[in-house]
């Protein structure tokens, strides 16, 4: 191949794949499905696991297990029916898998959202990503053994934060919030009101959980140097959130993008050194922090005016044809919608890039070598929801 | 931010050999495609990625489409022999003449599978450039070259595009299904895709739900007045 | 100090363990069935029918005649998972506006399937469909009795009035409205049929005498 220019880097062939490891024992692998009825599997997933003692030789992920064919259902209905489905894919965080959808549509017609939808669209985007971290973080406290009180703590807050949700768009998770062009009902000023009470008590949540875990020496012997992710790999395989930020990135489609208004909002980007468990641990940390500031800055500034674009239908929705491509930060990564229309009600071609599904391309390269008990540590630490994987 | 057509002219100054066209998105997203001919796909996509300039790094999503064989009804004109009175003939004699009539004609145009795969660079920061790679046709001839390789992430969606379509990427060094199980023979995305007839009471059952509900409900009737002894075929 | 981390943690749940006791952010269980947190007033589950008492033509039970359905099938159509099965009526009956318009004949709602998206009240035209906030629904017969018909759908506008008082206080003021207008444009309406009677034919009415 002639190349005309410079060239990054020469990298060989299969550079990309797993290293393999030799087996140290004699006889034959152990070979254990952990999964798919497993406590620790963050739903209805399998790893085929080969362990010579307990090394990990090989580890083969399995899903498909809540495969519910999301895609084909969205080519039978119309757009806006295809919203409700959205909830339930990360169902963890309802709110940014609906605004991916709204803003892949967005892409796609040309709409454009009232600047108080986009307020609203931050608030509760950054609401999301906080609730999903604490419940990250603490599920991943759990699998380590801690029997579920920093689990319980997390959901404290997030008992808050949904009971929010549902005063304003009367669900606690499946909301169904985001229409093509802004979001279906306004928000009062007590809504707002109670906001700010809750955003006000975050801070201080976020400070006990630190002090509750960061310095726990258990914690730090069993994630540190545990799992590690390279830059370089992280890049090639498409890994993106806290996963590709803890292995030195600087990648968060918030600040490159900029969509939405994220533009006026002040705040930093985690970023880790060593790419392990425990960085990609406090990055969820650090994150909750800067979605705190992001809420009292959007709380502060949010204006008045409609919250929905007037032009837009709810009935009788056809986008001219053609094919557009949206993803936003979601609280797992990357998460991107493709939409193909031909011009009728339903779209042709509806395609959801969900960030646990290409997340987990690397968990076997993080797992090899590693004892059995880490490789729980390191799924979790990957962070996915299986209504994602599946679709 | 570069256009298709630079990034369209960078590769055909580096890779001489590669087969490009710029498929135009009428949308309001102005996100222009690249087709490539899948000969030539892994020493421009090689290009593309290692390339100091381009730089992209990180391939985001694969998709698969299924474009099904189109029927068209077209009015064409066809030079054909028509018997008719000729002017300058005696009245009520008739010849056969070569004319130009309209005809509607049916044709299928082949239907194809595509894949479209969605790279952006993290170094450059740089949006999306969407490829796009056609199959010859939906039944045997299905292969495309798979870009794992190049890019990681392709391993997990390649496989999935196999599973719910039918592409078979060559070079993947695991294609197996990945979303239903692997004795499954169908491929459940593309439109001709035809339900197994094995589904639970369904109480609402609208439109031709309703229609194959009834239709399987007189057929387990029957199963069940012919006795145990016989077996049918399905549920 | 090795295990300062761990003692730090301790403190945090020593904190929360013994603060439970004094103050009531620290202790939130609410022992369910016996005590219950205050409902919310946007909360949704499944929907009803709303059915009105004083606007009734006909004979027939006070929830049949009184249905705001028209019957006009948006909801079935725009329903997402398609739970809702309507069969119009052949005859018509009078709207609150004075209008003839159909009636559903059957409506079932499978709330075995309905996924509580809204999205059918937020298209239906004649604020008809509501959603309830009943949430305490299991029952013993999986395929039958989680389909609920016309008659079990159907409550009356005081029961959405209880749950949802300021949706409800909204709807009805608009709907007091329409009714408004379209007295005013019957009124009009047989003004100008009853001077065209009279005379006979249509009288030049000189300008500012008002219709």
């Amino acid at each position: 191949m002639t190349v005309a220019g410079a060239v990054r880097k020469q990298l060989p062939v299969g550079w990309n794949r797993p290293v393999p490891i030799e087996p140290e024992g004699e006889g034959e692998l152990l070979e254990v499905a952990m999964g798919p009825h497993h406590p620790s599997t963050h739903g209805v997933f399998r790893m085929d696991v080969a362990l010579d003692g307990e090394r990990v030789i090989r580890l083969k992920p399995v899903f498909g297990y809540l495969h519910r064919n999301h895609e084909k259902i969205a080519e039978g209905i119309s757009y806006l029916a295809s919203m409700p489905y959205t909830d339930r894919l990360d169902y963890v965080c309802p709110i940014t898998n609906n605004w991916a959808y709204a803003l892949a549509v967005e892409k796609l017609t040309g709409q454009t959202v009232p600047e108080r939808a986009e307020y609203l669209r931050v608030i509760l985007g950054e609401l999301t990503r906080f609730q999903n971290h604490a419940s990250s973080i603490g599920f991943f406290i759990q699998e380590m053994g801690a029997s579920g009180t920093p689990l319980m703590y997390a959901f404290r807050e997030r008992e808050k934060i949904l009971d929010l949700f549902e005063e304003l768009t009367g669900a606690r998770m499946m909301v169904n919030y985001m229409r093509f062009g802004g979001c279906r009902v306004d928000a009062t000023p007590a809504w707002l009101d109670h906001t700010r009470k809750v955003v006000a008590g975050l801070s201080a949540f976020v400070d006990e959980f630190e002090q509750l875990l960061r310095t726990n020496e258990i914690l730090m012997v069993r994630t540190q140097g545990v799992g590690i992710l390279t830059a370089e790999l992280a890049v090639n395989a498409g890994i993106t959130g806290p996963m590709l930020r803890a292995s030195g990135v600087n990648y968060d489609i918030r600040k490159v993008d900029k969509y939405g208004i994220y533009d006026r909002f002040d705040f930093r980007v985690p970023l880790g050194d060593h790419g392990d468990i425990y960085d990609r641990f406090m990055i969820r940390l650090l994150e909750m922090r800067e979605s705190i500031k992001i809420l009292e800055q959007a709380l502060k500034d949010i204006p008045g005016g409609p919250v929905m674009d007037p032009k837009a239908k709810i009935r009788g929705f056809r986008p001219k044809p053609g094919e557009a491509y949206g993803r936003i930060e979601a609280p797992k990564g990357e998460l991107g919608f493709y939409l193909i229309s031909d011009g009728g009600p339903n779209p042709y071609r509806y395609r959801v890039r969900p960030p646990s599904l290409v997340n987990l391309t690397v968990l076997e390269d993080m797992c090899l070598g590693h004892g059995i008990a880490d490789v729980v540590l390191i799924f979790g630490s990957v962070d996915i929801v299986l209504g994602e994987v599946d679709r | 931010m570069k256009t298709v057509e630079e990034i369209k002219a960078a590769i055909e100054r580096a890779v001489p050999e590669a087969a490009l066209e710029v498929v135009l998105n009428p949308s309001a997203s102005g996100q222009h495609s690249l087709r490539i001919e899948p000969g030539c796909a892994l020493k421009v996509a090689s290009f593309l990625r290692d390339d100091a300039e381009l730089a992209f790094d990180f391939l985001s999503n694969v998709t698969g489409v299924d474009w099904p064989d189109k029927e068209i009804t077209e009015k064409v004109k066809v030079q054909r022999m028509v018997t008719k009175t000729v002017d300058g003939a005696e009245p009520g004699t008739e010849q056969a003449v070569e004319e130009t009539v309209e005809e509607t004609q049916k044709r299928v145009e082949p239907g194809f599978l595509e894949a479209v795969y969605h790279l952006y660079s993290v170094e450059k920061r740089e949006g999306p450039l969407v490829l796009r790679m056609r199959t010859v046709n939906r039944t045997d001839q299905v292969e495309l070259p798979s870009l794992t390789p190049l890019w990681r992430s392709a391993e997990f969606q390649e496989r999935e595009i196999f599973d719910l379509f039918g592409i078979v990427f060559t070079g993947h060094p695991d294609l197996r299904r990945l979303l239903m199980w692997d004795e499954f023979t169908d491929h459940p995305m593309r439109r001709d895709y035809v339900e197994p007839d094995d589904f639970e009471y369904e109480p609402t059952a609208h439109d031709d739900v309703l229609k194959r509900t009834e239709a399987h409900r007189a057929a387990m009737a029957e199963q069940a007045k012919s006795g145990p002894a016989k077996t049918g075929a399905g549920a | 100090m090795l295990g300062e981390g761990i003692l730090k943690g301790l403190a945090e749940t020593a904190k929360n363990f013994f603060g439970s006791y004094f103050f009531a952010e620290r202790l939130t269980t609410v022992e369910y069935p016996e005590e219950r947190i205050a409902p919310i007033e946007a909360a949704r589950v499944f929907p009803f029918l709303v059915y009105d008492v004083e606007n009734r033509d006909g004979g027939g039970p006070e929830w049949e005649a009184g249905l705001r359905c028209v019957a006009c099938q948006i909801c079935e159509k725009e329903c997402p998972p398609k739970c809702i099965y309507i069969e119009k009526s052949k005859d018509k009956k009078l709207d609150y506006l004075g209008k003839a318009q159909y009636y559903p004949a059957k409506f079932d709602i499978d709330i075995s399937v309905c996924m509580s998206c809204q999205i059918c009240v937020e298209v239906c035209p004649f604020e008809a469909i509501k959603m309830d906030t009943a949430f305490e629904l299991s029952t013993t017969d999986r395929f039958g009795d989680l389909l609920l018909d016309r008659e079990q759908l159907a409550k009356p506008n005081e029961h959405y009035h209880k749950i949802h008082p300021t949706e409800a206080a909204a709807v009805d003021a608009h709907r007091a409205e329409e009714k408004m207008k379209a007295d005013a444009k019957a009124k009009s309406a047989a003004e100008a049929a009853a001077a065209k009677g009279e005379t006979g034919k249509m009288e030049v009415k000189p300008a500012g005498a008002g219709a």
